[in-house]
């Protein structure tokens, strides 16, 4: 009998290699089909199991994870809800990700190399990974002016730090509520979701770094940068500034927002056209500096170029080979030329700081579990878009804006103390060609030397006017100012 | 010549086991967040005590008998002690969490069973001198092996539980007869077939090259088969079921070494397949989940569905014991043990676990070869391959291998009967490694057989 238990167990050693070898396709090979099931509750169990680690606004949480009786144990919370949405995003059981919530994912998820010491002492002890939390570089004071201003319109607000390109505010409007999204009932997330789609207001586009808009009259300080640039104008160069314009090669005529001339005899001083916003001038001023200059002063102030803060932004764009009168149009900040607020924002920025453009950044700092400091954001230059000498004379140029043109709701800021702030801006009004209501803009940077805040304000259903810059947008960037400088 | 009896080699991998054992309940403990167990001392040092007597003893009754066999159970044992307080920790919590009143914990009740296992080892060895003695009582292990395998039908203490008539209920203690029958009944096959294997190897007929038995010497299959069906029909068990029949088809070969019986045997049990298939509509559930348990994730696949998700969890190193959710599978503490422990100790443990049963059946086999009597012969290699077999169908249910039969892990999964009689089955394997390791001088009554018969 020997022989036929020696043979009994080679069918039996047969049998236990096909366990082995189907417990490996399982856990090995197949493993990764499996744990990608929409079904598989483990990964979500997983991921909703760990403490993740807030995202935090100075000292305050932003968006946080408390403990709940759940099967999912941890709810994310967003105790500012809709004001910090375009910059927290959401944290869906059903929708994924968005905004911080997505691109700092391995950090709040507590799986970033970053915590490599923490995740070896979890390795060991086989415990969850706790997250780590992310600062942001927004300040609370501008983040809430901007979010109060927005109230009842359809528009975006960004400010950016001129000197190190921390945004200080990123505020969309209308917006959206992350704590429905981040909820754990599927059904109330997808009615709400649903309910964002059908909204013609498009709250979950992020306004301030992905809506592209013409930027109007603001894109005017790009013009004259180039124009300074070009080294064959100052600003008390004259140029010719009639009411009316005779675009180049064609029969249109463009005409002056106050339908008259921008000075006596049609003359017109380069920082006056542009205190006035005189339309005929920069359109002749640029068809004289040529597309080609003005798309490479654009381009040096981040035009063209796709940023990540780590949100990704969308590319601003300055026409490829705009004919003359659609140069000339360009030079305005119209036919083809869309910009993000964020843009803008840079470009205000990069004058005020010396004709360096820094990129944006929204993180501040990665913090370990523990709290303790694991990366702090070092500010990165983009590009010298202007010689430091060009860059002051047209801040003065923006000055005079304010002071005696278009921006005159920007004069008499006071810091704490009762000092009046010198402040430079641009307005703008752009037609946006498609049926809805022109774009409201407003450029700022306060104060006029060594400005501590660059802002920029585009209101979508704004006036139909140049005023409607100062009327609609003006107001918001000022209490924008005035909570950054107090 | 003094010949070893490896009892201390046995005695250090009983306190390795042990040593695993404590080890395995501290990180639970600490990945769980629930810290040390307040009772893991007193637990600790009853399993110890438990393992400790069972090694006196064996070297007091049994002292040749083969070193690996008692710590393998043992480990075995303790491994799922582990898992099932693991599992305890995973309820209460859950229990907290929405606010219910905690459920009892299953490991003091293991460890109750694991103690009345040990009893039993411990009086098999003190009881039995020698295995051939069960030879005598080949009819009445047999008679005592249907009726307890009929005792679930019974009324009054007979008990369904998920559709599967299996237990009996005598006041608050449930029991599964069937687990006790397949030792009885390993006996009563070897008591027969030592008797009538010559009758049964006789060959009458050629048919396609294979050559088959007497018409007449296929009654006993024909019994066990059917009997095998009844069980099915009656009880709707097919863990069982299969069991039986594939262990007296094994022993069958075993004794007549005629591999027609196998031919004969597949075409019996695919006789039987088709006939459950088309009879019952649980038996064709459980194939068409087998083939597409994905189709019916939210029914009859759901726990299959569970438990692939909980082993793909684990992937190569598992998630560390205390940082998976074996506790998402149905039945995790008995049926899907293999789910839990494969998704917290990875396919590494996994493997291990399955390496330490076959390292156990290989030792039961080997113990087979080397004993001389036919009827221990007989009676190891069936009682190793009941294990062998409760372990391939019911892994290869858990992971898809075959379609899923309810049946117990042998020392793992959580339940009394299945403990006891597998710690039984141990026993009796000492009792038999003894006779066949012992050396010769020692054997008064067959000083005249050369001693090389010790083949390690």
């Amino acid at each position: 009998m020997t022989r036929s238990i020696r043979r009994l167990s080679v069918v039996l050693a047969l049998l236990l290699i096909a366990l082995l070898v189907n417990v490996t396709i399982i856990q090995v090979y197949r493993s990764d089909d499996y744990r990608a099931r929409a079904d598989n509750q483990r990964v979500l169990l997983e991921e909703y199991g760990r403490e993740r680690g807030p995202i935090l606004v100075g000292a305050d949480p932003v968006a946080r994870s408390v403990e709940t009786a759940g099967t999912l144990r941890y709810l994310r919370v967003y105790p500012e809800g809709e004001k910090y949405a375009s910059v927290t995003g959401f944290y869906s059981i059903v929708y994924g990700a968005t905004g911080l919530e997505r691109t700092e994912n391995d950090v709040l998820s507590g799986s970033s190399d970053l915590f490599f010491v923490d995740r070896l002492q979890q390795l060991i002890a086989g415990r969850q990974p706790r997250g780590g939390a992310v600062t942001t570089t927004i300040d609370a004071r501008a983040q809430n002016a901007a979010w109060r201003g927005l109230q009842g319109t359809r528009g975006a607000v960004l400010a950016i730090e001129p000197s190190t390109g921390r945004i200080l505010a990123q505020v969309q409007a209308p917006s959206f509520d992350p704590n429905i999204l981040s909820s754990h009932d599927p059904a109330a997330i997808r009615d709400y979701y649903e309910s964002l789609l059908d909204d013609s207001a498009q709250p979950l586009i992020n306004r301030p770094i992905v809506a592209l808009n013409p930027p109007g009259s603001t894109f005017k300080i790009v013009t004259a940068a180039a124009a300074l640039a070009s080294g064959r104008f100052t600003p008390d160069s004259v140029l010719p500034g009639p009411a009316e314009y005779d675009l180049p090669l064609s029969t249109r005529t463009l005409r002056n927002w106050t339908g008259e001339e921008c000075g006596p005899d049609e003359q017109v001083t380069l920082i006056e056209a542009l205190a006035q916003s005189c339309n005929t001038a920069f359109a002749w001023l640029g068809n004289e500096l040529g597309a080609d200059a003005l798309r490479e002063q654009a381009e040096a102030f981040g035009f063209d170029t796709a940023f990540t803060t780590p949100l990704r932004a969308s590319t601003s764009r300055f026409p490829d080979s705009p004919d003359a009168p659609q140069t000339a149009l360009s030079a305005i900040g119209q036919f083809d030329v869309r910009a993000t607020a964020m843009q803008m924002a840079m470009v205000t920025a990069g004058i005020g700081n010396n004709g360096v453009v820094m990129e944006p950044y929204l993180v501040q700092e990665i913090r370990g579990p523990d709290l303790a400091i694991l990366r702090t954001s070092a500010p990165r230059e983009f590009q010298q878009a202007m010689t430091s000498e060009d860059a002051a004379d047209l801040v003065q140029m923006m000055v005079a804006v304010v002071d005696r043109g278009t921006a005159g709701v920007l004069r008499g800021i006071t810091t704490p103390d009762g000092q009046v702030v010198s402040v430079g801006a641009k307005t703008g009004t752009a037609q946006t060609g498609r049926d809805g209501a022109p774009v409201a803009w407003m450029v700022a940077l306060a104060p006029a030397t060594n400005p501590q805040i660059a802002v920029a304000v585009a209101v979508e259903d704004g006036g139909d006017n140049e005023v409607s810059g100062n009327a609609i947008a003006g107001p918001i960037a000022r209490a924008v100012i005035e909570a950054a400088l107090r | 010549m003094k010949h070893p009896t490896r009892r201390n080699f046995e005695l250090l991998l009983l306190v390795m086991a042990w040593g695993l054992g404590v080890l395995g309940t501290v990180q639970v403990g600490w990945a769980t967040g629930e810290g040390l167990h307040p009772r893991l001392w007193i637990t600790a040092a009853v399993v110890g005590v438990l393992a400790l007597i069972a090694h006196v003893i064996v070297r007091w009754r049994v002292p040749y008998a083969d070193p690996l066999l008692l710590p393998l159970a043992t480990l075995l044992t303790i491994l799922g002690l582990v898992m099932i307080y693991r599992l305890d920790v995973a309820a209460a919590q859950r229990a907290e969490r929405v606010g219910a009143v905690p459920p009892t914990p299953d490991v003091y009740n293991q460890l109750t069973w694991y103690a009345v296992g040990v009893t039993l080892f411990v009086l098999v060895l003190l009881a039995l001198r020698d295995h051939r003695i069960l030879q005598r009582y080949t009819y009445t292990a047999g008679l005592i092996g249907i009726i307890l395998l009929i005792l679930p039908l019974a009324p009054v203490i007979g008990t369904t539980v998920n559709g599967a008539t299996l237990w009996v209920r005598v006041g608050g203690l449930t029991f599964q007869p069937a687990e006790l029958a397949k030792i009885t009944l390993t006996i009563f096959f070897a008591g027969y077939l030592v008797v009538n294997r010559d009758s049964l190897a006789l060959v009458r007929t050629r048919f396609l090259g294979i050559e088959f038995p007497r018409p007449r010497d296929l009654g006993p299959i024909l019994v066990v088969w059917l009997v095998s069906l009844a069980v099915l029909i009656f009880e709707r068990d097919l863990g069982t079921s299969l069991l039986f029949f594939g262990l007296f088809v094994s022993m069958l070969y075993i004794a007549t070494q005629r591999r027609s019986w196998f031919v004969l045997a597949g075409a019996l049990f695919a006789v039987g397949a088709v006939f459950a298939y088309l009879a019952f509509g649980h038996v064709r559930v459980r194939v068409q989940v087998w083939l597409d348990p994905f189709a019916y994730a939210d029914t009859g696949g759901f726990q299959i569905v569970q438990s692939l998700y909980g082993l793909a969890n684990g992937g190569l190193l598992g998630t560390g014991l205390g940082g998976g959710y074996p506790s998402l599978v149905p039945f995790a503490n008995t049926d899907f043990v293999v789910a839990a422990l494969g998704e917290e100790l990875g396919l590494t443990g996994l493997i291990a676990i399955l390496l330490l049963y076959a390292v156990l059946v290989e030792r039961g086999l080997r113990t087979a070869v080397a004993v001389r009597d036919p009827f221990g012969q007989l009676l190891a290699a069936g009682l190793s391959i009941t294990l062998a077999i409760q372990v391939f169908v019911i892994v290869g249910g858990v992971t898809r291998l075959i379609p899923l039969t309810g049946l117990t892990t042998p020392f793992l999964s959580y339940g009394g009967s299945s403990l006891v009689a597998n710690w039984i089955i141990i026993a009796l394997l000492l009792v038999i490694s003894h006779r066949a390791r012992r050396p010769a001088q020692e054997q008064p009554d067959e000083a005249s057989m050369p001693t090389q018969v010790v083949s390690r």
